[in-house]
């Protein structure tokens, strides 16, 4: 086909599918609106309210930018025909015209980036500012699990844990960041943006949560096979509440009470599971996985991979690698009655 | 092509070196008295190359080169498409069991590492290595044998990573392929070096094809074509080689200290022996955020030749443009820390990015105000290459904005790393680089085949991905925001990422779908689209001076520019240079400001050795994933293969 000539439009056909696309492309609009409000929308620590409001200001600032530039694009291109048809032939008086209006449009982008820089320095020496005491937690990321420890004033009185945060409301709290093995990132999309754990290195993050709750997160920093599953739980207390969940956490394991978790936690020392674990308090004292003290008392399994059911922990002692493919450990064989006490004592270290 | 010399023209220089050429003892058979067809007749036998396979591997012409790698590309692209779709298949549903996390993370390496290396840097290039020397009025591309060779390696390159996908020892690492967890400890087996060396291989590659068209810009261009005459599209090229050359080496050079430390040891990222895991990511994201200019500023190209094309008028503020694309260019190489954000550095340094990158949207706004601005009032008509314009500027600049939200610190670390990032930049790369790419292949496909593509198609094809990219992408944004992080094989139902998840896979099924349409168009019109004049847009550069398909001489006479839209100059004819050789590949050589005829020279003709040499640095390449020694007897081999390209001929070249 030739050049339509330059009267020629054959516009009918998109003014007939109009509509049809309206609609289509309105869907992803009503789609997200119907949809609870995202998590990094709904702040519940200080940084994250003060991250939120500076994504809406943005989000409506340049979604009015773009939504002019959208519309004058179209309107630039249906207006009528104006001016001679030859294309070196151009008015003087057009040109000038173009000139002014982009120099001031060219001002005003200039004007709005170093507004919204100014912005977002404003929010981000707010979020850095000089360092405050407060409850030391150091976070060491693994493939693909937490290590969590809360310092203590002697080596005994640290309180080791995983996957699962418990912190103070209103209380300043000082994340460091550390891992074993690869970069991994930790996010808390309710509560703080990403800080990665780097081998080697120590980053350090401040927090203060807001509102009791229990809020989820995650590495977001690739980190091998099973990144989709390693999630961690930050959940917030009053002050006095977190105060003995912390006392509970620095107990040794209670001694197994009845007799199916006391063939339980026999099985436990005589299989390989010592070889990674330690239950403070037995003989298990292994380092390379999580610490299973008070592993019952945990809301979840395998990093946010399973609830922390019976069912749950049955399937993840038996078969590790159907739950979460790659994980670091090994299956372990055990009989039927085996398993059953072995679960029992494991729901029993609360 | 008419033969008339230009009235106003001064006497050309050419012409009298050729005359006194003439006047003295030479055989050189010149271009000055033959008539048209013999002319043509005679040029054809000089360019052509011979008949047959070894005739097809040996060809140098930049058109032929220029085709294949188009045809390449766009091979991979629908091969990289279809890892996306394959994603979104798995991810339109939580916790489904359709692809393991080992052949997810195999599959989105592969998209990633295919979408950037294997089509949009080799597609951009297949542009300038086709478009650039017709738009300059060359014969042919500067080293054009070099050019056959950045084809072959970039084909093998491109080759080995599929056949390693195939042999299930894709790399799965992502596409920036991080360190620890790419070194020798977390990624044991061979994965990674295969990723590493494909790098090699694509660069390799651009590096030569960026050398070639920065060449042909400089000393090719036709008389009188001065600086501020050089096409915009010519521009972009020109700006973009020259981010490929100081953007590259970076990457090589971490991906060559990745190969070492997978191979031989050394420790250039292992902390505990002194190393520095972040050392890569500054290395490879000072290539890689110059990485996204190299895709978008050819792009910017298209759009300014297909703007004034259907504007039927110069480009308003082709000054202001050309500068914005300089400053784009300079701007890129100081943005990449914005990509790490999150690995703790101090505040002061990373606050110097943010105002940096979001500076960048500056020489943005000038390009796009410029565009619509050349538009205005001037009622183009709207075939597809101009909807791909307007669907360029809605989705590209809705990509610019969610661009100056993460070049914010604290906004950057709430979204980094999630699917907002992740519909971002597919706002900006497909938004600002593949519809233009789509409307610029609309747009020329008459030069390159002597077809129009169809209109009806066309339309379609547009609509179709306009309304599916919005539906895939759009979504990404909240889903970003909900939490969902990139890199994720699954995710559990109880995080209400679900029913947005099912929406963008159905608009990637759109997507896909449209561009199922392009290829089918293309196809289709190859044979049974209408026949296009040489000229079917009415456009003013040199390129649609030229029949088509153009012919392997590009210019039976070169032409002489007097003005930056020379066709809508000399509506009649355009004046010509006479003198050069037509029985010896004898081009002009140009000064560099002006483009005043300074040298006749003789390039090389087809060569089997391009393909050869690329072989055995592919072997050598290939080896050395395996073997360190194959870095000594692969390079004996690649020194053998260059013995056999360089040897020297006793032919009129050294004459001469």
């Amino acid at each position: 086909m030739a050049r339509p000539a330059p009267g020629e439009r054959r516009r009918p056909a998109v003014r007939r599918s109009a509509p049809i696309l309206g609609v289509l492309l309105a869907i992803p609009v009503l789609l997200t609106a119907c949809q609870d409000k995202p998590a990094a929308l709904d702040p519940h620590s200080p940084e994250a309210e003060r991250v939120a409001s500076l994504i809406w200001t943005f989000t409506g600032l340049l979604g009015l930018i773009w939504l002019a530039v959208a519309v004058v694009s179209v309107v630039a291109v249906y207006r009528r025909h104006e001016g001679p048809r030859d294309p070196l032939v151009l008015a003087p008086a057009g040109e000038t015209r173009r000139t002014a209006v982009v120099g001031v449009l060219v001002a005003a982008t200039l004007l709005v980036v170093l507004g919204l820089t100014g912005l977002s320095y404003a929010a981000q020496a707010r979020l850095f500012s000089a360092p405050e005491e407060g409850l030391v937690i150091k976070i060491t990321g693994h493939q693909w699990w937490w290590d969590v420890q809360y310092e203590g004033d002697s080596p005994s009185r640290v309180v080791r844990t995983a996957n699962e945060i418990h912190v103070p409301v209103g209380r300043p709290v000082l994340l460091k960041l550390e891992a074993s093995d690869v970069i991994h990132s930790a996010w808390v999309p309710s509560l703080m943006g990403k800080i990665d754990l780097i081998p080697g290195r120590q980053n350090v993050k401040r927090l203060v949560v807001a509102k009791e709750g229990t809020y989820e997160g995650r590495c977001a920093e690739f980190c091998g096979l099973q990144h989709a599953h390693m999630g961690m739980l930050f959940v917030a207390q009053a002050p006095e509440a977190f105060d003995r969940w912390l006392v509970a956490q620095r107990a040794p394991a209670a001694a197994p009470d009845a007799p199916d978790r006391r063939s339980g936690h026999d099985a436990f020392l005589a299989k390989p599971c010592v070889m990674c674990h330690a239950v403070r308090g037995t003989p298990a004292q292994g380092q390379l996985g999580p610490d299973l003290t008070h592993l019952a008392s945990r809301r979840t399994l395998g990093a946010g991979t399973l609830p922390m059911t019976r069912g749950a922990l049955a399937a993840w002692v038996s078969d590790p690698h159907g739950v979460k493919p790659g994980v670091a450990m090994p299956p372990t064989p055990l009989t039927g009655p085996e398993l059953d006490s072995m679960v029992a004592y494991l729901e029993s270290l609360l | 092509m008419s033969e008339a010399v230009h009235p106003g023209a001064s006497p050309v220089p050419v012409e009298r070196a050729a005359a006194r050429e003439a006047s003295g003892e030479t055989r050189t058979q010149r271009d000055t008295d033959l008539p048209d067809a013999e002319l043509d007749r005679r040029l054809a036998r000089t360019w052509g190359r011979p008949a047959g396979l070894v005739g097809w591997l040996s060809s140098v012409d930049h058109k032929e080169v220029g085709w294949r790698y188009f045809v390449t590309a766009m091979v991979f692209l629908a091969l990289a498409g279809s890892a996306a779709m394959a994603m979104r298949a798995q991810l339109a549903r939580p916790d489904a069991g359709l692809i393991g996390p080992d052949l997810y993370n195999q599959i989105f390496t592969m998209h990633g590492t295919t979408m950037m290396f294997l089509f949009a840097v080799p597609v951009m290039q297949a542009f300038g290595v086709y478009l650039v020397p017709l738009m300059v009025g060359a014969r042919c591309i500067a080293f054009p044998r070099l050019a056959a060779f950045s084809f072959w390696v970039y084909l093998f390159g491109g080759l080995m990573l599929w056949i390693a996908f195939l042999l299930n020892a894709a790399p799965d690492v992502g596409w920036f392929a991080y360190t620890p967890l790419s070194g020798p400890q977390f990624s044991p087996g061979k994965r990674s070096d295969i990723w590493a060396q494909m790098i090699t291989f694509t660069e390799v590659s651009s590096l030569a094809v960026a050398v070639s068209v920065i060449v042909t810009v400089f000393k090719h261009r036709a008389p009188g074509m001065t600086l501020d005459r050089i096409p915009l599209a010519v521009w972009a090229m020109l700006v973009t080689s020259f981010v490929v050359i100081f953007a590259m080496p970076a990457v090589m050079l971490a991906s060559t200290m990745l190969i070492l430390d997978r191979l031989v040891s050394t420790q250039f990222f292992n902390h505990e022996a002194g190393g520095d895991q972040l050392l890569w990511q500054h290395l490879f994201w000072f290539f890689g955020h110059p990485e996204v200019y190299i895709i978008f500023l050819p792009a910017t190209g298209f759009v300014s030749s297909i703007v004034v094309a259907f504007a039927q008028r110069p480009a308003f503020g082709y000054l202001p443009l050309v500068l914005a694309l300089v400053a784009t260019a300079f701007l890129s190489f100081g943005l990449w820390v914005h990509h790490m954000f999150a690995t703790g550095l101090p505040q002061l340094g990373a606050s110097f990015f943010t105002a940096s990158s979001m500076l960048i949207a500056v020489p943005s706004g000038i390009q796009i105000f410029c565009w619509i601005a050349t538009l205005w009032g001037r009622r183009p008509a709207m075939a597809t290459p101009m909807l791909f314009v307007m669907g360029f500027l809605v989705i590209f600049v809705m990509g610019g904005m969610t661009g100056v939200m993460v070049a914010s610190v604290p906004l950057d670390l709430q979204v980094h790393d999630t699917y907002f990032v992740v519909a971002h930049f597919h706002y900006v790369l497909i938004g600002g680089a593949v519809f233009p790419l789509l409307g610029a292949f609309y747009f020329w496909y008459p030069k390159f085949t002597g077809r129009m593509m169809s209109e009806r198609l066309g339309r379609w094809n547009f609509w179709l991905a306009f309304v599916g990219f919005n539906l895939t992408f759009f979504v990404m944004h909240v889903l970003g925001l909900m939490g969902m992080p990139r890199r994720v094989y699954t995710y559990p139902s109880d995080s209400g990422w679900g029913p947005l998840n099912m929406v963008s896979s159905i608009g990637s099924v759109m997507l896909a779908a449209s561009f199922g349409l392009f290829f089918v168009n293309a196809l289709w019109s190859l044979r049974r689209g209408v026949r296009a004049p040489s000229n079917p847009w009415n456009a003013g550069t040199l390129e649609w001076a030229l029949p088509s398909p153009p012919p392997a001489y590009n210019f039976a006479r070169i032409p002489i520019v007097t003005h930056h839209e020379p066709l809508w100059k000399e509506r009649e004819s355009l004046p010509v240079a006479h003198g050069l050789a037509v029985d010896e590949r004898e081009i002009l050589v140009s000064t560099l400001v002006e483009a005043r005829p300074d040298l006749r020279e003789v390039v090389p003709g087809s060569s089997i050795w391009p393909l050869i040499s690329a072989i055995a640095l592919s072997i050598a390449f290939v080896a050395s994933i395996f073997s360190p020694y194959a870095a000594l007897w692969g390079g004996a081999l690649v020194g053998a293969a260059l013995l056999g390209w360089f040897w020297p001929k006793s032919s009129h070249e050294d004459e001469e």
